[in-house]
């Protein structure tokens, strides 16, 4: 038998019964859908954090203080020394680095005459707004200059700025941090939530003067933009060894951008497939719907499949005319899902702009080839059914 | 062309036995013209079925074309269902979704036949039974006699060996009887081999031969049914 004869052969059957033919297949694409748009979903999520990791800078190094490993035995074994301002300027002067920034980071409350927010006040360098991307609205950033001369600039995020200041211009203003006082140089441009801070929500000031008002006498990042990207493993490893022969004992941990999105991305992943999972059991509902409207089909056409059997229809022809009419029905529920959760994803993105949502195309191809797959697994219960009939009863009754 | 030797087909029912065919033998030559008659129940259906090998007998042997059909695989059974044997059904069994047309070309679909030869041939064999002026209309469009000339022209387009007729009037009037009839009869004098299973005597008649069954057996065959009589061809 011809394929094409088998597909129009099967086809007919179909059209014979429009009503059941179409649920079968809304079942599927229901399933296909929720399959590509909770793929989509997840996937958009996946970029989502990696464009923010990108805006991070992706040749970023991360050094922190304390070592990630496990220690056994000596009790008082490991002494972490302090991440410092001088470690800070020691490695602003390795070959690799391009630029670097120290962070020194707590939470205050940010005074301006009477009104006052509590938000994160960071102690860096001029540096940072380099190796953060950060652009300034309005004034100046920090100044740069020595790292340990401290001072009493502050440099304002756009929210903090709205918030103490309404439509006064911050500019030149004092505003106090504690019993400190600082004058405003600058205020941040808009930017968003960035992974860990909202920088719009946050202050700036400089490092030395950060550890004095927080009391402080470690560090608590020192950011690293390195020169170049394939150079990120070489950079690592001349920061652990400076640190380790200026501490005497390897102490920090130092990570680059790419763990930190491949640990991001790997959860991310582990999402999606639960969220693919989950919209498989809707496909596995939609296969078993199928498998009923085809034994249905089975039963009501006994006179048909022994008629083939007399016509001289082999038992793997009527075999396979029924399990093409189930893989129709379920790639035809396939392609309908396709174009149902493009659509869903469409209306998604309309709505919620700034969020990466689109279908993978591994999504797309799995859809299809999953749709198949059902069609065959659930189809061919009910086929076999078929073949199994007996044509002088099938022939005997009306 | 058709032997049957001590043919017994037993059923199973529940606990007890059914023995349709009790050691029935036969010869039916080529080109004849055989009505097998007798009351519901004597096994006249049973004995078609074997014949169109949709059926296994089960102790005897049955040759087609000299070919022991028994023992075959289902595979080469539904071979030679297609390419030797014609079916014509009392409830003429058209697939209602296809046209005319369509239903006569539905043997050569499973046979892998091209599309254009496919509608060729089909088209020649509704010319034959005078329905090319219906090819495109679906079997609720045609009258009793007419769908069966359609399933005529179906049973025949491969060009079988022997034509098998279960009841091919029995769902009709008359005048349609007759035409339906004359038109396999014309075939039979053409050379194809025509068993036909009827309750009518005036059907039977035609034949130019009668076999008639009760209980089982043949008629006139009693006492010998586990020999049979010595058949022509070995003579």
């Amino acid at each position: 038998m011809r394929f094409l004869d088998l597909l129009s052969f099967a086809a007919g059957a179909l059209r014979g019964h429009r009503l059941r033919t179409a649920l079968s297949v809304s079942g599927v694409a229901v399933g296909i859908s929720a399959v590509v748009a909770l793929t989509a979903l997840g996937e958009g999520a996946r970029r989502y954090v990696v464009d923010q990791f990108a805006a991070l800078g992706s040749n970023l190094l991360i050094v922190m203080p304390g070592k990630v490993e496990t220690t056994g035995g000596a009790p008082f074994g490991g002494v972490t020394h302090d991440l410092t301002i001088d470690d800070y300027r020691a490695i602003a002067k390795l070959d690799r680095v391009h630029r670097s920034a120290p962070m020194a980071v707590a939470t205050d409350t940010v005074h301006f005459r009477d009104r006052g927010r509590a938000v994160p006040v960071l102690g860096t360098t001029a540096n940072f707004a380099a190796v953060r991307r950060l652009e300034v609205g309005s004034g100046e950033f920090l100044p740069p200059g020595d790292p340990d001369q401290g001072g009493s600039e502050i440099v304002l995020g756009v929210t903090v700025a709205q918030e103490l200041f309404r439509s006064e211009n911050p500019l030149g203003q004092i505003v106090r941090v504690g019993p400190w006082r600082f004058r405003v140089v600058g205020v941040l441009a808009p930017r968003g939530r960035s992974l860990t801070f909202n920088i719009d929500d946050v202050v700036l000031i400089p490092v030395r003067t950060a550890m004095r008002v927080f009391n402080r006498s470690s560090l608590f990042r020192i950011l690293v933009d390195v020169r170049g990207h394939g150079e990120m493993e070489l950079a690592r490893r001349d920061v652990e060894k400076l640190v380790a022969e200026r501490h005497r004992a390897e102490d920090v941990t130092v990570v680059t951008q790419d763990a930190l999105l491949s640990a991001f991305s790997s959860i991310l992943n582990a999402l999606t497939l639960a969220l693919v999972g989950i919209a498989s059991v809707s496909l596995a509902v939609a296969g078993v719907g199928i498998m009923n409207v085809m034994l249905v089909s089975v039963t009501e056409r006994r006179a048909e499949i022994g008629l083939l059997k007399a016509l001289g229809a082999q038992d793997r022809q009527v075999l396979a005319a029924f399990l093409a009419e189930a893989v129709l029905l379920a790639t035809g529920g396939g392609v309908a899902g396709l174009a149902l959760g493009a659509g869903a994803i469409r209306a998604f993105v309309a709505i919620y702009p700034s969020f990466p949502a689109s279908p993978p195309a591994w999504a797309v191809a799995a859809a299809l080839a999953l749709s198949l797959a059902v069609g065959v697994g659930f189809g061919v219960w009910p086929a076999r059914r078929a073949t199994r009939l007996d044509p002088v009863a099938a022939l005997a009754r009306r | 062309m058709i032997q049957l030797e001590g043919v017994w087909r037993i059923f199973r029912v529940g606990e007890g036995e059914v023995h349709a065919l009790k050691g029935v033998t036969l010869t039916i030559e080529r080109g004849e013209h055989v009505a097998l008659v007798g009351p519901s129940g004597s096994g006249k259906s049973t004995l078609l079925h074997i014949v169109g090998c949709l059926d296994r007998p089960t102790r005897g042997r049955y040759l087609l074309e000299e070919r022991e059909v028994g023992s075959l695989s289902e595979e080469e059974r539904s071979l030679l269902r297609r390419h030797r044997i014609g079916f014509v059904f009392q409830f003429f069994h058209l697939l209602p979704r296809l046209t005319a047309q369509g239903n006569v070309e539905l043997p050569m679909l499973f046979a892998g036949t091209p599309p254009e030869e496919r509608r060729e041939r089909a088209a020649r064999a509704l010319e034959a039974v005078g329905l090319s002026h219906r090819a495109t209309h679906r079997p609720d469009q045609l009258s009793g006699g007419e769908r069966q000339r359609v399933a005529i022209a179906r049973a025949v387009v491969m060009d079988p060996a022997v034509l098998l007729a279960d009841e091919p009037t029995g769902n009709l009037d008359r005048a349609s009887a007759l035409e339906v009839m004359e038109l396999i009869e014309r075939m039979n004098a053409r050379g194809l081999t025509l068993v036909v299973v009827t309750h009518d005597p005036a059907i039977a008649e035609r034949a130019k031969r009668v076999i008639r069954m009760d209980d089982g057996a043949i008629q006139g065959a009693a006492g010998t049914a586990d020999r049979g009589p010595r058949t022509p061809g070995r003579g």
